[in-house]
Protein backbone atom coordinates (compact mmCIF):
# COMPACT_ATOMS: atom_id res chain seq x y z
CA UNK A 1 0.00 0.00 0.00
CA UNK A 2 1.09 3.55 -0.66
CA UNK A 3 -1.25 5.81 1.24
CA UNK A 4 -1.42 9.50 0.52
CA UNK A 5 -3.55 12.46 -0.41
CA UNK A 6 -4.72 14.13 -3.56
CA UNK A 7 -5.29 17.87 -3.22
CA UNK A 8 -7.43 19.61 -5.81
CA UNK A 9 -6.06 23.10 -6.39
CA UNK A 10 -9.06 23.87 -8.55
CA UNK A 11 -11.56 23.63 -5.74
CA UNK A 12 -9.58 24.48 -2.60
CA UNK A 13 -10.91 27.77 -1.25
CA UNK A 14 -8.19 28.29 1.33
CA UNK A 15 -10.45 28.17 4.39
CA UNK A 16 -7.75 26.59 6.64
CA UNK A 17 -10.35 24.07 7.82
CA UNK A 18 -7.95 21.18 7.15
CA UNK A 19 -5.20 22.83 9.23
CA UNK A 20 -7.45 23.46 12.23
CA UNK A 21 -9.06 20.02 12.05
CA UNK A 22 -5.57 18.54 11.89
CA UNK A 23 -4.39 20.50 14.90
CA UNK A 24 -7.53 19.58 16.85
CA UNK A 25 -7.27 15.84 16.12
CA UNK A 26 -3.52 15.45 16.45
CA UNK A 27 -3.03 17.51 19.57
CA UNK A 28 -4.73 14.65 21.41
CA UNK A 29 -3.46 11.91 19.10
CA UNK A 30 -0.65 9.37 19.19
CA UNK A 31 2.22 11.84 18.72
CA UNK A 32 1.32 13.83 21.80
CA UNK A 33 0.28 17.45 22.07
CA UNK A 34 0.95 19.92 19.28
CA UNK A 35 1.95 22.65 21.65
CA UNK A 36 2.13 26.39 21.16
CA UNK A 37 4.52 28.87 22.64
CA UNK A 38 2.78 31.96 23.98
CA UNK A 39 -0.56 30.97 22.34
CA UNK A 40 -2.56 33.98 23.58
CA UNK A 41 0.32 36.41 23.77
CA UNK A 42 1.92 38.91 21.46
CA UNK A 43 4.03 36.49 19.47
CA UNK A 44 2.37 33.07 19.32
CA UNK A 45 4.33 30.28 17.68
CA UNK A 46 3.50 26.62 17.57
CA UNK A 47 3.64 23.30 15.78
CA UNK A 48 1.21 22.78 12.92
CA UNK A 49 1.25 19.79 10.62
CA UNK A 50 -0.58 21.48 7.79
CA UNK A 51 0.00 24.92 6.30
CA UNK A 52 -1.98 26.68 3.60
CA UNK A 53 -0.29 29.20 1.34
CA UNK A 54 -1.98 31.35 -1.25
CA UNK A 55 -0.43 32.27 -4.58
CA UNK A 56 -1.34 34.40 -7.55
CA UNK A 57 -0.58 32.42 -10.67
CA UNK A 58 -0.36 34.24 -14.02
CA UNK A 59 -0.68 37.96 -14.62
CA UNK A 60 -3.76 40.17 -14.46
CA UNK A 61 -6.25 39.85 -16.12
CA UNK A 62 -5.38 36.18 -16.73
CA UNK A 63 -4.42 35.38 -13.18
CA UNK A 64 -5.83 32.94 -10.68
CA UNK A 65 -5.63 32.74 -6.93
CA UNK A 66 -4.44 29.30 -5.94
CA UNK A 67 -4.59 28.00 -2.38
CA UNK A 68 -2.04 25.33 -1.69
CA UNK A 69 -2.42 23.26 1.49
CA UNK A 70 0.77 21.39 2.34
CA UNK A 71 1.41 18.62 4.81
CA UNK A 72 3.84 15.70 4.77
CA UNK A 73 4.09 14.20 1.27
CA UNK A 74 5.07 10.76 2.69
CA UNK A 75 7.84 10.62 0.07
CA UNK A 76 8.82 7.30 -1.47
CA UNK A 77 12.43 8.33 -1.07
CA UNK A 78 12.19 10.11 2.27
CA UNK A 79 15.46 11.97 2.99
CA UNK A 80 14.17 12.94 6.46
CA UNK A 81 14.34 9.25 7.42
CA UNK A 82 17.82 8.78 5.92
CA UNK A 83 19.39 11.68 7.82
CA UNK A 84 17.82 10.88 11.21
CA UNK A 85 20.66 9.86 13.57
CA UNK A 86 18.49 8.34 16.30
CA UNK A 87 16.14 6.19 14.27
CA UNK A 88 13.17 8.23 15.49
CA UNK A 89 12.04 8.95 11.92
CA UNK A 90 10.84 5.93 10.03
CA UNK A 91 8.76 4.99 7.02
CA UNK A 92 6.31 2.16 7.48
CA UNK A 93 6.82 -0.79 5.13
CA UNK A 94 3.15 -1.69 5.01
CA UNK A 95 1.59 1.63 3.95
CA UNK A 96 4.42 4.09 3.35
CA UNK A 97 3.43 6.47 6.16
CA UNK A 98 6.40 8.46 7.51
CA UNK A 99 6.30 8.83 11.30
CA UNK A 100 8.44 10.15 14.16
CA UNK A 101 8.84 8.03 17.27
CA UNK A 102 8.46 10.73 19.92
CA UNK A 103 10.29 8.60 22.50
CA UNK A 104 13.47 8.49 20.39
CA UNK A 105 13.68 11.99 18.86
CA UNK A 106 16.47 14.21 20.25
CA UNK A 107 15.31 17.39 18.51
CA UNK A 108 18.38 18.03 16.34
CA UNK A 109 16.23 19.52 13.51
CA UNK A 110 18.22 17.73 10.81
CA UNK A 111 15.12 16.02 9.35
CA UNK A 112 13.39 19.38 8.98
CA UNK A 113 16.45 20.61 7.08
CA UNK A 114 16.27 17.59 4.78
CA UNK A 115 12.57 18.12 4.04
CA UNK A 116 11.95 20.41 1.05
CA UNK A 117 8.25 20.78 1.83
CA UNK A 118 8.43 22.29 5.32
CA UNK A 119 6.42 19.36 6.61
CA UNK A 120 8.23 19.01 9.93
CA UNK A 121 7.95 21.42 12.81
CA UNK A 122 9.62 21.26 16.20
CA UNK A 123 7.30 21.13 19.18
CA UNK A 124 8.36 24.12 21.31
CA UNK A 125 7.58 22.43 24.63
CA UNK A 126 8.44 18.78 24.04
CA UNK A 127 11.51 19.54 21.94
CA UNK A 128 10.69 16.73 19.53
CA UNK A 129 9.82 16.83 15.85
CA UNK A 130 6.16 16.71 14.90
CA UNK A 131 4.75 15.86 11.51
CA UNK A 132 1.63 14.66 9.70
CA UNK A 133 0.77 11.06 10.61
CA UNK A 134 -1.86 10.76 7.90
CA UNK A 135 -4.05 10.26 11.00
CA UNK A 136 -2.68 6.77 11.43
CA UNK A 137 -4.72 6.67 14.65
CA UNK A 138 -7.98 7.20 12.71
CA UNK A 139 -7.63 5.35 9.44
CA UNK A 140 -7.17 1.92 11.04
CA UNK A 141 -9.57 2.43 13.97
CA UNK A 142 -12.21 -0.22 13.58
CA UNK A 143 -14.43 1.36 16.24
CA UNK A 144 -15.08 4.24 13.84
CA UNK A 145 -17.74 3.90 11.15
CA UNK A 146 -16.13 2.96 7.81
CA UNK A 147 -16.68 6.34 6.21
CA UNK A 148 -14.87 8.09 9.07
CA UNK A 149 -11.66 6.06 8.79
CA UNK A 150 -9.99 8.92 6.98
CA UNK A 151 -7.57 11.70 7.96
CA UNK A 152 -9.19 14.58 9.84
CA UNK A 153 -8.25 17.09 7.12
CA UNK A 154 -10.03 15.04 4.46
CA UNK A 155 -13.19 14.59 6.54
CA UNK A 156 -13.47 18.26 7.35
CA UNK A 157 -12.75 19.73 3.91
CA UNK A 158 -15.95 21.60 2.94
CA UNK A 159 -15.19 21.55 -0.79
CA UNK A 160 -14.04 17.92 -0.91
CA UNK A 161 -10.78 19.06 -2.42
CA UNK A 162 -8.79 16.53 -0.42
CA UNK A 163 -8.99 12.83 -1.19
CA UNK A 164 -7.30 10.04 0.75
CA UNK A 165 -6.40 6.68 -0.71
CA UNK A 166 -3.95 4.06 -1.90
CA UNK A 167 -1.75 5.12 -4.81
CA UNK A 168 -0.60 1.53 -5.36
CA UNK A 169 -4.12 0.55 -6.38
CA UNK A 170 -4.64 1.79 -9.96
CA UNK A 171 -8.42 1.77 -9.52
CA UNK A 172 -8.51 3.82 -6.32
CA UNK A 173 -10.05 7.28 -6.45
CA UNK A 174 -6.69 8.96 -5.81
CA UNK A 175 -4.98 7.06 -8.63
CA UNK A 176 -7.85 7.79 -11.00
CA UNK A 177 -7.86 11.51 -10.13
CA UNK A 178 -4.10 11.80 -10.46
CA UNK A 179 -4.27 10.07 -13.83
CA UNK A 180 -7.25 11.90 -15.31
CA UNK A 181 -6.51 15.37 -14.02
CA UNK A 182 -2.76 15.38 -14.67
CA UNK A 183 -1.72 15.27 -11.02
CA UNK A 184 1.61 16.87 -10.17
CA UNK A 185 4.33 16.35 -7.61
CA UNK A 186 5.93 19.39 -6.02
CA UNK A 187 9.65 19.86 -6.67
CA UNK A 188 10.06 16.54 -8.50
CA UNK A 189 13.62 17.51 -9.47
CA UNK A 190 14.90 16.75 -5.95
CA UNK A 191 14.06 13.10 -6.50
CA UNK A 192 12.21 12.47 -3.24
CA UNK A 193 9.21 11.15 -5.18
CA UNK A 194 6.49 12.64 -2.96
CA UNK A 195 3.31 10.57 -2.78
CA UNK A 196 0.83 13.41 -2.26
CA UNK A 197 -0.35 14.71 -5.61
CA UNK A 198 -1.72 18.10 -6.58
CA UNK A 199 -4.40 18.48 -9.23
CA UNK A 200 -3.82 21.66 -11.26
CA UNK A 201 -6.74 24.07 -11.75
CA UNK A 202 -8.98 23.15 -14.69
CA UNK A 203 -8.73 25.21 -17.86
CA UNK A 204 -11.79 27.36 -17.93
CA UNK A 205 -13.11 29.66 -20.61
CA UNK A 206 -11.43 32.99 -20.19
CA UNK A 207 -13.76 35.63 -18.82
CA UNK A 208 -13.68 38.82 -20.86
CA UNK A 209 -12.34 41.58 -18.69
CA UNK A 210 -13.82 45.06 -18.78
CA UNK A 211 -12.06 46.80 -21.59
CA UNK A 212 -11.39 50.48 -21.94
CA UNK A 213 -11.52 52.16 -25.32
CA UNK A 214 -7.89 53.09 -25.14
CA UNK A 215 -8.64 56.65 -26.17
CA UNK A 216 -7.48 59.61 -24.19
CA UNK A 217 -9.88 61.90 -22.35
CA UNK A 218 -9.22 64.59 -24.91
CA UNK A 219 -10.18 62.29 -27.80
CA UNK A 220 -13.32 61.12 -26.00
CA UNK A 221 -14.45 64.70 -25.39
CA UNK A 222 -13.67 65.61 -29.00
CA UNK A 223 -15.72 62.66 -30.27
CA UNK A 224 -18.63 63.54 -27.99
CA UNK A 225 -18.53 67.18 -29.14
CA UNK A 226 -18.42 66.06 -32.78
CA UNK A 227 -21.49 63.90 -32.18
CA UNK A 228 -23.42 66.75 -30.60
CA UNK A 229 -22.49 69.47 -33.04
CA UNK A 230 -23.70 68.65 -36.48
CA UNK A 231 -21.49 70.12 -39.12
CA UNK B 1 19.41 29.11 7.49
CA UNK B 2 19.37 30.33 11.06
CA UNK B 3 22.96 30.26 12.38
CA UNK B 4 22.76 28.56 15.78
CA UNK B 5 25.70 29.82 17.86
CA UNK B 6 26.31 26.43 19.46
CA UNK B 7 26.74 24.83 16.03
CA UNK B 8 29.12 27.58 14.87
CA UNK B 9 31.28 27.11 17.96
CA UNK B 10 31.13 23.33 17.61
CA UNK B 11 32.19 23.15 13.96
CA UNK B 12 34.95 25.76 14.26
CA UNK B 13 36.51 24.59 17.54
CA UNK B 14 36.28 20.86 16.89
CA UNK B 15 37.48 21.46 13.31
CA UNK B 16 40.55 23.29 14.64
CA UNK B 17 41.12 20.57 17.25
CA UNK B 18 40.90 17.74 14.71
CA UNK B 19 43.17 19.65 12.32
CA UNK B 20 45.67 20.29 15.14
CA UNK B 21 45.87 16.70 16.35
CA UNK B 22 46.18 15.20 12.88
CA UNK B 23 48.98 17.61 11.87
CA UNK B 24 50.67 17.18 15.26
CA UNK B 25 50.77 13.39 14.90
CA UNK B 26 51.91 13.69 11.29
CA UNK B 27 54.71 16.16 12.13
CA UNK B 28 55.75 14.13 15.17
CA UNK B 29 55.93 10.78 13.40
CA UNK B 30 57.50 12.32 10.29
CA UNK B 31 60.39 13.23 12.54
CA UNK B 32 60.32 17.01 12.38
CA UNK B 33 62.99 17.92 14.95
CA UNK B 34 61.06 20.67 16.78
CA UNK B 35 58.23 18.21 17.48
CA UNK B 36 60.42 15.58 19.18
CA UNK B 37 59.71 17.54 22.35
CA UNK B 38 57.44 16.11 25.05
CA UNK B 39 56.26 19.55 26.21
CA UNK B 40 55.13 20.61 22.70
CA UNK B 41 53.42 17.29 22.02
CA UNK B 42 51.59 17.23 25.34
CA UNK B 43 50.55 20.89 25.11
CA UNK B 44 49.31 20.46 21.52
CA UNK B 45 47.51 17.22 22.34
CA UNK B 46 45.85 18.74 25.39
CA UNK B 47 44.78 21.82 23.41
CA UNK B 48 43.26 19.60 20.71
CA UNK B 49 41.50 17.56 23.38
CA UNK B 50 40.02 20.70 24.96
CA UNK B 51 38.92 22.21 21.63
CA UNK B 52 37.29 18.99 20.44
CA UNK B 53 35.58 18.25 23.74
CA UNK B 54 34.40 21.84 24.14
CA UNK B 55 33.04 21.78 20.59
CA UNK B 56 31.24 18.48 21.05
CA UNK B 57 29.67 19.64 24.32
CA UNK B 58 28.59 22.85 22.59
CA UNK B 59 26.95 20.82 19.81
CA UNK B 60 24.62 19.16 22.30
CA UNK B 61 23.34 22.60 23.33
CA UNK B 62 21.37 22.97 20.11
CA UNK B 63 19.44 19.77 20.75
CA UNK B 64 15.87 20.46 21.84
CA UNK B 65 15.62 17.11 23.61
CA UNK B 66 19.18 16.19 24.68
CA UNK B 67 18.12 13.31 26.92
CA UNK B 68 17.85 11.20 23.74
CA UNK B 69 21.27 12.22 22.42
CA UNK B 70 22.74 8.81 23.23
CA UNK B 71 20.48 7.35 20.55
CA UNK B 72 22.42 9.28 17.90
CA UNK B 73 24.90 6.39 17.61
CA UNK B 74 22.25 4.05 16.27
CA UNK B 75 21.88 4.95 12.58
CA UNK B 76 25.48 4.62 11.44
CA UNK B 77 24.49 3.00 8.16
CA UNK B 78 22.42 5.91 6.81
CA UNK B 79 22.93 9.12 8.76
CA UNK B 80 26.04 11.30 8.53
CA UNK B 81 25.21 12.82 11.92
CA UNK B 82 25.22 9.36 13.43
CA UNK B 83 28.54 8.56 11.71
CA UNK B 84 30.01 11.77 13.07
CA UNK B 85 28.91 10.86 16.59
CA UNK B 86 30.35 7.33 16.33
CA UNK B 87 33.73 8.46 14.95
CA UNK B 88 33.95 11.35 17.43
CA UNK B 89 33.65 8.90 20.33
CA UNK B 90 35.86 6.25 18.71
CA UNK B 91 38.61 8.89 18.37
CA UNK B 92 39.02 9.46 22.13
CA UNK B 93 40.62 6.16 23.26
CA UNK B 94 43.27 6.43 20.53
CA UNK B 95 44.01 10.06 21.38
CA UNK B 96 44.31 9.26 25.07
CA UNK B 97 46.51 6.23 24.39
CA UNK B 98 48.80 8.35 22.19
CA UNK B 99 49.04 11.13 24.79
CA UNK B 100 49.61 8.55 27.53
CA UNK B 101 52.47 7.14 25.47
CA UNK B 102 54.07 10.56 25.17
CA UNK B 103 53.62 11.16 28.88
CA UNK B 104 55.36 7.86 29.74
CA UNK B 105 57.93 7.49 27.00
CA UNK B 106 58.46 11.02 25.65
CA UNK B 107 58.77 11.64 21.90
CA UNK B 108 60.42 8.25 21.24
CA UNK B 109 57.24 6.17 21.11
CA UNK B 110 56.78 2.42 21.00
CA UNK B 111 54.95 0.85 18.02
CA UNK B 112 51.62 0.52 19.86
CA UNK B 113 51.52 4.20 20.80
CA UNK B 114 52.59 5.20 17.29
CA UNK B 115 49.72 3.16 15.86
CA UNK B 116 47.32 4.82 18.31
CA UNK B 117 48.57 8.20 17.10
CA UNK B 118 48.07 7.30 13.45
CA UNK B 119 44.55 6.02 14.17
CA UNK B 120 43.69 9.14 16.19
CA UNK B 121 44.88 11.38 13.33
CA UNK B 122 42.90 9.38 10.79
CA UNK B 123 39.72 9.32 12.90
CA UNK B 124 40.07 13.07 13.48
CA UNK B 125 39.97 13.73 9.74
CA UNK B 126 37.18 11.18 9.21
CA UNK B 127 35.07 12.88 11.90
CA UNK B 128 35.67 16.27 10.31
CA UNK B 129 34.62 14.83 6.95
CA UNK B 130 31.42 13.40 8.50
CA UNK B 131 30.59 16.80 9.98
CA UNK B 132 30.89 18.39 6.55
CA UNK B 133 28.80 15.65 4.94
CA UNK B 134 25.89 16.42 7.29
CA UNK B 135 25.59 19.67 5.37
CA UNK B 136 26.78 18.49 1.96
CA UNK B 137 24.21 15.68 1.85
CA UNK B 138 21.20 18.00 2.05
CA UNK B 139 19.69 18.36 -1.42
CA UNK B 140 17.35 21.02 -0.07
CA UNK B 141 20.14 23.60 0.33
CA UNK B 142 22.04 24.09 -2.92
CA UNK B 143 24.75 26.22 -1.27
CA UNK B 144 25.72 23.19 0.82
CA UNK B 145 24.95 20.31 -1.52
CA UNK B 146 28.38 20.23 -3.13
CA UNK B 147 31.83 18.64 -2.90
CA UNK B 148 33.08 22.12 -2.04
CA UNK B 149 31.53 21.80 1.43
CA UNK B 150 33.74 18.89 2.62
CA UNK B 151 36.69 20.48 0.84
CA UNK B 152 36.13 23.71 2.80
CA UNK B 153 35.61 21.98 6.14
CA UNK B 154 38.76 19.89 5.74
CA UNK B 155 40.88 22.75 4.39
CA UNK B 156 39.77 25.19 7.08
CA UNK B 157 40.09 22.61 9.86
CA UNK B 158 43.65 21.79 8.79
CA UNK B 159 44.43 25.47 8.34
CA UNK B 160 43.37 26.45 11.85
CA UNK B 161 45.08 23.32 13.18
CA UNK B 162 48.35 24.29 11.49
CA UNK B 163 48.16 27.80 12.94
CA UNK B 164 47.54 26.40 16.42
CA UNK B 165 50.41 23.92 16.05
CA UNK B 166 52.75 26.72 15.03
CA UNK B 167 51.53 28.80 17.98
CA UNK B 168 52.03 25.96 20.50
CA UNK B 169 55.50 25.20 19.16
CA UNK B 170 56.52 28.88 19.06
CA UNK B 171 55.35 29.55 22.62
CA UNK B 172 56.90 26.38 24.07
CA UNK B 173 60.26 26.75 22.36
CA UNK B 174 60.51 30.51 22.05
CA UNK B 175 61.01 30.53 18.28
CA UNK B 176 58.86 29.58 15.29
CA UNK B 177 60.03 26.49 13.39
CA UNK B 178 60.41 27.26 9.67
CA UNK B 179 58.75 24.02 8.57
CA UNK B 180 55.64 24.65 10.69
CA UNK B 181 55.54 28.25 9.48
CA UNK B 182 55.63 27.09 5.86
CA UNK B 183 53.02 24.41 6.51
CA UNK B 184 50.66 26.96 8.08
CA UNK B 185 51.24 29.51 5.32
CA UNK B 186 50.52 26.87 2.68
CA UNK B 187 47.34 25.73 4.42
CA UNK B 188 46.14 29.34 4.89
CA UNK B 189 46.54 29.79 1.13
CA UNK B 190 44.71 26.53 0.46
CA UNK B 191 41.89 27.53 2.83
CA UNK B 192 41.57 30.95 1.21
CA UNK B 193 41.42 29.46 -2.28
CA UNK B 194 38.84 26.86 -1.20
CA UNK B 195 36.68 29.54 0.41
CA UNK B 196 36.91 31.93 -2.54
CA UNK B 197 35.96 29.16 -4.99
CA UNK B 198 33.00 28.37 -2.74
CA UNK B 199 31.87 32.02 -2.58
CA UNK B 200 32.19 32.31 -6.36
CA UNK B 201 30.27 29.07 -6.87
CA UNK B 202 27.27 29.95 -4.66
CA UNK B 203 26.88 33.33 -6.35
CA UNK B 204 24.72 32.20 -9.22
CA UNK B 205 21.05 31.34 -8.68
CA UNK B 206 20.45 27.68 -9.55
CA UNK B 207 18.29 24.70 -8.68
CA UNK B 208 14.62 24.74 -7.71
CA UNK B 209 12.44 27.77 -8.30
CA UNK B 210 9.01 28.87 -7.11
CA UNK B 211 7.72 27.32 -10.37
CA UNK B 212 8.93 23.79 -9.69
CA UNK B 213 7.97 24.19 -6.03
CA UNK B 214 4.33 25.00 -6.79
CA UNK B 215 4.07 23.01 -10.02
CA UNK B 216 3.06 26.07 -12.06
CA UNK B 217 5.91 26.00 -14.54
CA UNK B 218 4.38 28.11 -17.31
CA UNK B 219 3.17 31.23 -15.56
CA UNK B 220 4.44 33.75 -13.07
CA UNK B 221 3.80 32.79 -9.43
CA UNK B 222 3.64 35.27 -6.55
CA UNK B 223 2.94 34.64 -2.90
CA UNK B 224 -0.21 36.40 -1.70
CA UNK B 225 -0.43 34.99 1.81
CA UNK B 226 1.89 32.69 3.74
CA UNK B 227 -1.06 31.40 5.73
CA UNK B 228 -0.17 32.52 9.24
CA UNK B 229 -0.30 35.93 10.86
CA UNK B 230 2.22 35.12 13.60
CA UNK B 231 5.65 33.58 13.32
CA UNK B 232 6.36 29.90 12.72
CA UNK B 233 9.09 27.32 13.19
CA UNK B 234 9.75 27.34 9.43
CA UNK B 235 10.26 31.11 9.37
CA UNK B 236 12.61 31.00 12.36
CA UNK B 237 14.66 28.11 11.03
CA UNK B 238 14.78 28.78 7.29
CA UNK B 239 13.62 32.36 6.78
CA UNK B 240 16.81 33.93 8.13
CA UNK B 241 17.47 37.08 6.13
CA UNK B 242 20.46 39.41 6.07
CA UNK B 243 20.82 42.44 3.82
CA UNK B 244 23.21 41.90 0.91
CA UNK B 245 25.29 44.89 1.96
CA UNK B 246 25.90 43.47 5.42
CA UNK B 247 26.77 40.09 3.96
CA UNK B 248 29.41 41.71 1.75
CA UNK B 249 30.93 43.54 4.72
CA UNK B 250 31.06 40.33 6.71
CA UNK B 251 32.68 38.53 3.79
CA UNK B 252 35.47 41.12 3.73
CA UNK B 253 35.82 40.86 7.50
CA UNK B 254 35.96 37.06 7.23
CA UNK B 255 38.64 37.07 4.52
CA UNK B 256 40.69 39.59 6.50
CA UNK B 257 40.43 37.84 9.86
CA UNK B 258 40.65 34.25 8.73
CA UNK B 259 43.22 34.48 5.95
CA UNK B 260 44.96 37.83 5.28
CA UNK B 261 45.92 38.83 8.84
CA UNK B 262 47.05 35.36 10.02
CA UNK B 263 49.06 35.00 6.80
CA UNK B 264 50.85 38.33 7.34
CA UNK B 265 51.45 37.75 11.06
CA UNK B 266 52.92 34.36 10.35
CA UNK B 267 54.98 35.64 7.44
CA UNK B 268 56.77 37.95 9.86
CA UNK B 269 58.24 34.84 11.49
CA UNK B 270 57.97 36.37 14.97
CA UNK B 271 57.25 33.69 17.57
CA UNK B 272 55.08 35.95 19.73
CA UNK B 273 52.77 36.73 16.77
CA UNK B 274 51.91 33.06 16.10
CA UNK B 275 49.30 32.79 18.91
CA UNK B 276 47.72 36.04 17.74
CA UNK B 277 47.50 34.63 14.20
CA UNK B 278 45.62 31.54 15.41
CA UNK B 279 43.22 33.53 17.59
CA UNK B 280 42.43 35.87 14.68
CA UNK B 281 41.92 32.87 12.39
CA UNK B 282 39.47 31.26 14.85
CA UNK B 283 37.51 34.53 15.02
CA UNK B 284 37.57 34.70 11.22
CA UNK B 285 36.37 31.12 10.94
CA UNK B 286 33.49 31.84 13.33
CA UNK B 287 32.49 34.61 10.92
CA UNK B 288 32.99 32.19 8.03
CA UNK B 289 30.73 29.59 9.67
CA UNK B 290 28.11 32.24 10.43
CA UNK B 291 28.12 33.20 6.76
CA UNK B 292 27.99 29.53 5.74
CA UNK B 293 24.62 29.36 7.50
CA UNK B 294 23.30 32.85 6.79
CA UNK B 295 23.99 32.58 3.06
CA UNK B 296 22.41 29.12 2.72
CA UNK B 297 18.87 29.33 1.38
CA UNK B 298 16.60 26.36 1.99
CA UNK B 299 14.02 25.48 -0.70
CA UNK B 300 11.15 25.94 1.80
CA UNK B 301 11.66 29.66 1.21
CA UNK B 302 10.25 29.16 -2.29
CA UNK B 303 6.88 28.32 -0.74
CA UNK B 304 7.17 31.53 1.25
CA UNK B 305 7.46 33.60 -1.90
CA UNK B 306 11.10 33.62 -2.97
CA UNK B 307 11.43 33.17 -6.72
CA UNK B 308 14.64 31.12 -6.56
CA UNK B 309 17.20 29.95 -4.03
Amino acid sequence: MKLGLVVDLDTCVGCHGCATACKQWNTSGTIGPLSDKDPYGRDPNGAWLNRIRTYEVGDTPNSKTVNMPMSCMHCDNAACVTVCPTGASYKREEDGIVLVDQDKCMGCNLCSWACPYGARELDPHQGTMKKCTLCVDRIYDERLPKGERQPACVLTCPTKSRVFGDFDDPDSEVSRLARERGGKQLMPELGYNPVNTYLPPRNKKQQAAYETSGRSVKDTVKQWVNKVIAR
Amino acid sequence: MHPAFSVLVFTVLSGAGYGLISLLVLAHLAGIPQLQDTAVLLAGGLLAFLLITGGLLSSTLHLANPKNAWRAFSRFRTSWLSREAVFAVLFYPFLLLYLFGIYRQGAELGALFKLAGILAATLALVTLFCTSMIYASLKTIRQWNSALTPLNYLALGLMSGALLLAAVQAVAQGGLAAVLQQLALGLVLLGAVAKLIYLFWIGKPAGSTIHTATGFTQASVRLLDQGHTANSFLNDEFGYRVEAERLMKLRYLMVGLAFVLPFMLLLSGQAWLAPAASVLAIAGLLTERWLFFAEARHVVRLFHGEQHT
